[in-house]
């Protein structure tokens, strides 16, 4: 009954998700131009091998530039290399980028009141798992260490020579 | 029973209503940071005579909507209609081919029809990087003063048009 259930729920919500095929087109066009990028300044090439590794490919949402092959990220790519060669710094070619695409095209997300959450709520979630681990720890060893001789009192342990004669007979 | 017990199932049911939450979210709907920012600037010639310039400048004095397109992009085939009809209750349309081929886009135009007052050709695709532009149709409204007040991200379906679309234009026509 609830496994019959269970399969209508998930089937209506297969089937209500596969009406939203028609999206935003991924921008994948081959581009005609792939003359390679060339750099012969050194410190620009590092520059922008780095800059291409922490970019984000916004088609294929989990790939950065350098390892994308879509069209948007070929286009990307030759435009970091063209501000590098510019000769400006990450930082700008970063505010560039984040300008037109927003903070998505960092792979490391930055610091700020909206991110707060994000950056903090992994340490508040260790924290208060070492509390609780540091409270149960002690709860246990004050069990543990209970003074079990005292508990008994006088009537009790009377009770308890009759039960033991009892069972000895 | 003791309410501990109940704990882990709290949790359970928290998490798992995050995660439901989270298959409603689009990942591919990046919010842009244009919003409320003016126009990015362009001066470009246009699909329909590439002796005529269209630039960015026309897009102030009124509120108007602003459309990445391109003939290869199949999405864009499926907004067209909406765009006619859009374009039909006097709305002015402009329109950025993207990375398009010119005598594509032209056959585009004439085959299915053209809502678009003038369509810049951006062949390099540069000026789509200086709107944002990840996934073809994206439309944006512009309002009198030329600053950027919506972005929509893929095609414009009839619900988007009466929903969204319609609203924020009459909004925008009455600042």
């Amino acid at each position: 009954m609830i496994s019959r259930w269970l399969k209508y729920l998930l089937m209506s919500y297969l089937l209500y998700y596969s009406t939203y095929t028609i999206t935003a087109e991924p921008i994948t066009q081959v581009v005609e131009d792939n003359a390679p990028i060339i750099f012969t300044d050194q410190k620009q090439e590092k520059r922008y091998l780095e800059l291409a590794e922490e970019l984000r490919c916004l088609v294929c949402q989990n790939q950065n530039l350098i390892d994308s092959n879509s069209g948007l990220a070929h286009d990307l790519r030759q435009e970091v290399a063209r501000l590098v060669k510019q000769g400006q710094d990450k930082k700008a070619v970063k505010d560039f980028m984040v300008a037109r695409y927003g903070d998505f095209i960092l792979y490391q997300p930055p610091l700020k009141p909206v991110t707060y959450l994000l950056w903090v709520g992994p340490f508040v979630l260790m924290i208060i798992a070492l509390l609780l681990l540091v409270w149960n720890i002690k709860k246990r060893s004050k069990e543990n260490n209970r003074d079990t001789t005292a508990i008994l009192s006088e009537a009790d342990k009377q009770h308890l020579n009759i039960l033991l004669k009892a069972k000895n007979k | 029973m003791k309410m501990v017990y109940f704990i882990p199932m709290g949790i359970f049911i928290a998490l798992s209503a995050l995660l439901l939450f989270g298959l409603s979210n689009d990942p591919r709907r990046v919010p842009s940071p244009l919003i409320n920012k003016p126009v990015p600037t362009f001066s470009l010639s246009t699909v329909e005579d590439q002796n005529k310039i269209f630039s960015s400048k026309e897009l102030t004095g009124q509120v108007a909507l602003v459309n990445i397109w391109a003939s290869w992009c199949r999405s864009c085939r499926a907004e067209h209609a909406i765009l006619e009809r859009l374009a039909g209750k006097g709305i002015p349309i402009y329109g950025i081919n993207y990375k398009d081929n010119l005598a594509d886009a032209k056959n585009w135009l004439q085959r299915y029809g053209n809502p678009y007052r003038k369509s810049a050709y951006d062949v390099q695709g540069k000026i789509g990087i200086e709107w944002g532009a990840y996934g073809t149709p994206e439309t944006f409204i512009i309002d009198t003063q030329g600053i950027i007040r919506y972005k929509h991200i893929g095609p414009i379906s009839k619900e988007d048009m009466d929903n969204i679309i319609l609203p924020v234009i009459a909004r925008l026509r009455t600042l």
